[in-house]
């Protein structure tokens, strides 16, 4: 009697688990599998891909996210932050960074909406040259100072009360990166499957 | 000074018993005995991993209000001082605490000498090397990218391993019980033993890539509360309810109930943490569903608990632990309801991408799991370490702290969070409209956020001084009042 109970207790503790693994997770990665990157999409380069990195490094996840909600969930649309996000624009992302939180806008078409080199440097050497309120953290260790920059020097453009007396900030080789992977973040390709609108939220 | 003095004899025969309980009771302290040593380094080191997380807590919150404070220093920026917190406070302290609590627990409940303390030794070890590396490696930079999985593998794999040797002693001793009976709380252990090392496996397959990844991300990250930190919490609420008030709990069978519901549906909520996202519409309902039959679960245990507790209300005014573990219980059924409703789209169109989750996971991990750790803790140490609580007011201190830093700091958020969500969504406001609106209800977190903090301090000081032996000697109960020992509320 005891063995039976043991045996049904740990076989449905065991059921319960693999059952949920299975569901959510184990058939949805076998489904997906399948998709086919989109036209417009590109791997991302070395240069990206390190970018990629420096953004984990940062943590930049805990604050942005990188996932259109579609019409009728939120105000994404209206926001022009570009047509709901699907599976295939994700094929090339390892780890995923599609995140939870919106301190800050969504970064998923960024590059299209703010292509400029020279303001995405400005913004990480210090967030409230450029955006008054914001409560971004400064990344400064992304630039460096020198007296004088060299001829392929990335020279950031700093207001007089910023910028230090008698040097100049210079972009690192990882600020650069991670520049040109935020600017890189344009999914503004057409895709065939676009979820129209969210079925089950209330009509607007 | 007086700690020699007292002897263990004299701890045991502080009140009059018949023979038959003075034996029963010698043979609950050999139990105790057998644990102490082990569950101290539990709790030393998770008490630690307490004090360090709340400090990094603390630093995240108030960048909030300061963004430039400590601006300069990569290793404190943000976004590496938030998963520092996270998981020094989910793998340190909650976890440690936890599987201290567990193995006195078990032992208890088993009525048996714990087996194999040597594998506790290197678990606890092992499970403290791991967290050490895996804090620095993130103050580093070395982050996974993912929510809950942010520890370099070889960090969450030397816990994987600490945990192996603690489930280990814990299944002998089980086998080794000397009663029939086995009660609710060594379910939800033993379950936990079966599901945690389980799910980390899982979700290490590495054969995920895409939105995927994020389910898996999200289906490991709710499940580590499914499978640990609930059945810690819950155990404990199970166990130190009845036992503080002395009664049975209210019913057995709404804890079969409660425990099985729990185990079909908690596990497949996970994915109610992409709402609104690019995954397959599909999941994210089937997670929606399974977060609102909850409510079966949690409604059960809530009964269960309540009623066990209600018309002893009185109790409370004494018992540091049954204060501390009501509050968790209730906060318990309050995540939970808040948690169904959460999942629902209609409110996560508002709720989601803000600090409203925030305030949520918080209430969860703090005001329910954290609360019931305290309560175990305060009832556990007098008894393997043979000495009181020295000072009283100290915990009184210590549950004012949590209780309203906690209770400011889910409200602040839960408020600051909607305005900030209803913000976003109206497309005729700027977005930075969204993040100033917060600006006043995040001091309120991180003031919330310092009394925490104060109470862990207060908490951390008067467990060296118990496991020390020092401060005032006591031969009663640390009560916060003085009350009359009678033949009902005879401690045991």
């Amino acid at each position: 009697m005891m063995f039976i109970r043991s045996f049904i207790f740990f076989l449905g503790v065991l059921v319960t688990l693999l059952l949920g693994w299975a569901g959510l997770v184990g058939i949805p990665n076998i489904m997906i599998s399948e998709i086919q990157p989109p036209k417009g999409l590109e791997r991302y380069t070395y240069e990206q891909s390190y970018g990629r990195s420096i953004y984990i490094r940062e943590g930049c996840l805990y604050c942005h996210s990188q996932q259109v909600r579609p019409v009728g969930f939120g105000a994404d649309q209206e926001r022009f932050w570009g047509r709901p996000s699907v599976p295939a624009d994700y094929v090339y992302d390892k780890p995923h960074l599609l995140g939870t939180m919106r301190t800050g806008p969504d970064l998923f078409n960024i590059g299209a909406r703010q292509p400029s080199e020279d303001w995405h440097l400005i913004h990480l050497y210090n967030p409230r040259i450029v955006s008054r309120g914001s409560v971004m953290p400064p990344f400064p260790w992304l630039f460096e100072e020198k007296i004088s920059a060299a001829p392929d020097d990335k020279v950031i453009i700093l207001p007089d009360s910023i910028a230090p007396r008698g040097k100049v900030v210079v972009a690192t080789r990882e600020g650069r990166a991670l520049t040109t992977y935020l600017i890189g973040m344009n999914h503004t390709y057409s895709v065939s499957q676009v979820p129209a609108r969210n079925d089950t939220t209330k009509k607007k | 000074m007086a700690a020699q003095t007292t002897t263990k004899e004299q701890f045991i025969s502080f009140a009059s018993h018949t023979a038959e309980e003075v034996s029963e009771k010698q043979q609950r302290v050999e139990i105790d005995d057998s644990v102490t040593s082990p569950v101290v380094l539990y709790f030393l080191t998770g008490i630690g991993w307490l004090v360090f997380g709340s400090v990094a807590g603390l630093i995240a919150a108030v960048k909030f209000n300061l963004p430039d404070w400590l601006g300069g220093t990569p290793f404190l920026t943000f976004g590496r001082i938030r998963p520092v917190h996270l998981n020094a406070v989910v793998y340190g302290w909650a976890s440690l605490a936890g599987a201290g609590m567990i193995v006195w627990m078990t032992s208890r409940l088993c009525r048996a000498k714990i087996e194999k303390t040597w594998a506790l030794y290197v678990s606890a070890v092992l499970w403290n090397i791991g967290v050490a590396f895996g804090i620095v490696s993130l103050f580093f930079g070395y982050n996974q990218g993912m929510e809950w999985l942010e520890f370099p593998k070889p960090a969450g794999g030397l816990i994987a391993l600490g945990f192996l040797f603690f489930a280990y002693s814990i299944a002998q001793t089980f086998r080794k019980r000397q009663v029939e009976h086995v009660y609710v709380s060594l379910w939800y252990i033993l379950a936990s033993l079966i599901w945690f090392p389980l799910l980390y496996v899982v979700a290490n397959l590495g054969i995920y890539h895409g939105v995927t990844e994020a389910a898996m991300n999200w289906w490991f990250g709710h499940n580590v509360l499914t499978v640990w930190f609930t059945p810690i919490g819950l155990a404990g609420a199970y166990y130190f309810i009845p036992k503080v008030i002395g009664r049975p709990i209210y019913s057995y069978y709404l804890g079969l109930l409660g425990f099985w519901a729990f185990a079909l549906f908690y596990n497949w909520n996970g994915i109610h943490h992409l709402v609104g996202g690019p995954l397959p519409t599909w999941m994210v309902t089937v997670s929606i569903v399974a977060s609102v039959m909850m409510f079966v679960p949690v409604m059960a245990v809530a009964v269960n608990h309540h009623l066990t507790t209600i018309g002893h209300f009185r109790m409370l005014k004494f018992s540091p632990t049954l204060r501390f573990v009501v509050f968790g219980s209730m906060s318990y059924t309050a995540v939970s309801f808040q948690g169904s409703i959460e999942s629902l789209r209609s409110f996560s169109e508002v709720a989601h991408f803000t600090h409203y989750t925030i305030g949520h996971a918080h209430l969860g991990v703090y005001g329910f799991v954290s609360m019931i750790l305290f309560g175990a803790i305060y009832y556990i140490m007098p008894r393997i370490a043979k000495w009181e609580w020295p000072y009283p007011k100290l915990i009184k201190l210590h549950f004012w702290m949590s209780a309203v830093g906690i209770a400011l700091y889910v409200v602040a958020l839960s408020m600051g969070g909607w305005i900030q969500g209803t913000m976003m969504n109206d497309p005729s406001l700027p977005f930075i409209a969204s993040v100033n609106a917060t600006k006043p209800y995040l001091w309120v977190r991180s003031l919330g956020g310092t009394m925490m903090l104060l109470g862990h301090l207060a908490f951390a000081y008067q467990f060296l001084l118990i496991i020390y032996r020092s401060g005032p000697t006591r031969y009663v109960p640390a009560w916060f009042e003085l009350r009359q020992t009678t033949e009902e509320n005879r401690p045991v």
